[in-house]
């Protein structure tokens, strides 16, 4: 028997979304509004910005509900990675490079609930931490500067194939800490 | 690893839209190819939100929470856009309508034929109930074994009669003749067909059996002769081309 206290899922307020009910985009605000300004403020370094893009991230949704597909990931992530890129494009002064459609997430942890939130952010901190320094700049430089793998090879004078690799194995070890 | 080794350090670095140039649209196009290398994309995908997670920690200032309550408001819903597709994706739904339209079409035509089919089966069955109903009436006719009676005034001798039944337009002629006595050796009555105009046409030579019935069936006539009379005469067996006189049996409209 379903729980009546339980809090809807993701899938079924993206539909209510679609259906124009607004408390369901306020559900989905609250849920993972602090995700989406956390990283816009971490590209952008800049609250007023970090704002703007919440702003445009959200209203994405609420506009084309349909461009999130439930079947091809979790909202979480998806969001992420749409704030994300919409704050580098910010930050190079650049019109959007990435059609929202295009961009498929694929990643099974829930982070619906805000304990598994932090419980995903621990564990992400600690593979980080636990990563030779190196190789972690690499991951943020990419990440979070938006820098190519040869403006990083510039600006740390490592071989191109080198970055290439600890960008890839960084991404590795992450996956694999949630995997396991 | 389910991916292509060689694009492996190239997908990291896609997902993160760290790879320029021309690498980036080599590897564009093998994706289009690789559905593989699609799905270790998404996962790298996956693996870089895990990085947003890393900045989790300030939370947005309550008025953005607002802004976009009031943003919302002005927006109505109406206006939401509809998720734009590409052209292809409405390729089914244009064969679904062409399918249909077709279907709609075929089952016109069917329902059609099926109506044609029914009026042709109920002529042919009315058509052979009739030729049936002929075959009989021609088989009561003709049969050698039928009993003919002709029934006369009482005390009256059976008298000489014969009835034509003739359409015009067929050409098509029976003659049946009953109580005709029986001609001299050699010879043989022969009927005529008497026109409006013009001269007596043979219409065929017949005995009467022991019975003195006699048959003439389907002669020899030209079909649309109009008839004014028909009659009988005796006439060597071989027939004659015109009427010997006299004429023991005649009658008209």
């Amino acid at each position: 028997m379903p729980d009546p206290g339980a809090k809807p899922n993701d899938s079924s307020l993206v539909v209510a979304v679609r259906a124009g009910d607004e408390h369901a985009m306020a559900e989905l605000y609250d849920r993972y509004s602090a995700i989406v300004y956390s990283v816009a403020l971490r590209v952008l370094g800049d609250t007023g910005g970090a704002e703007d893009i919440l702003q445009e991230v959200f209203m994405q949704l609420w506009r084309n509900p349909g461009l999130f597909d439930s079947s091809r990931g979790n909202l979480a992530p998806w969001l992420a990675v749409i704030a994300r890129n919409r704050a580098i494009d910010a930050l190079r002064k650049r019109r959007p490079e990435t059609d929202i459609e295009d961009v498929v997430v694929s990643v099974e942890t829930d982070m619906a609930g805000e304990a598994d939130r932090a419980m995903a952010m621990g564990k992400v901190r600690s593979v980080l931490s636990a990563m030779p320094a190196a190789q972690r700049s690499a991951l943020e430089m990419a990440y979070f500067e938006g820098l190519s793998h040869s403006e990083i090879s510039a600006k740390t004078g490592e071989p191109l194939g080198t970055i290439k690799t600890r960008i890839r194995t960084g991404l590795l070890a992450l996956r694999k800490a949630f995997a396991a | 690893m389910s991916t292509h080794e060689q694009f492996a350090d190239d997908l990291a670095l896609y997902a993160l839209g760290a790879l320029p140039g021309e690498e980036c649209v080599a590897l564009e196009r093998h994706l289009g190819e690789c559905a593989s290398c699609r799905r270790e994309l998404a996962t790298l995908r996956g693996d870089t939100a895990l990085l947003a997670l890393s900045t989790g920690g300030p939370r947005p200032p309550l008025r953005s929470r607002q802004r976009l309550r009031e943003a919302i408001a002005r927006e109505p819903r109406s206006r939401v856009a509809p998720r734009s597709r590409p052209w292809w994706a409405l390729v089914p739904v244009l064969a679904a309508g062409v399918l249909a339209v077709l279907a709609a079409l075929f089952w016109t035509q069917n329902s059609s034929l099926r109506r044609q089919v029914a009026i042709l089966n109920e002529r042919t069955l009315r058509q052979q109930a009739e030729l049936q109903r002929t075959r009989e009436i021609v088989s009561t006719l003709t049969a050698t074994n039928a009993m003919t009676v002709t029934l006369v005034a009482a005390k009256t001798p059976p008298q000489p009669q014969g009835k034509v039944m003739y359409m015009k337009d067929r050409g098509s002629l029976i003659f049946l003749a009953s109580n005709i006595p029986p001609v001299p050796s050699q010879k043989a009555y022969e009927l005529w067909l008497i026109p409006m105009k013009g001269a007596p046409m043979a219409a065929g030579m017949f005995k009467p059996d022991a019975h003195g019935s006699a048959m003439v069936l389907n002669p020899p006539l030209p079909a649309g002769m109009e008839a004014k009379a028909f009659a009988v005469t005796i006439e060597p067996e071989s027939g004659s081309s015109t009427p010997t006189m006299p004429i023991v049996m005649v009658g008209g409209e």
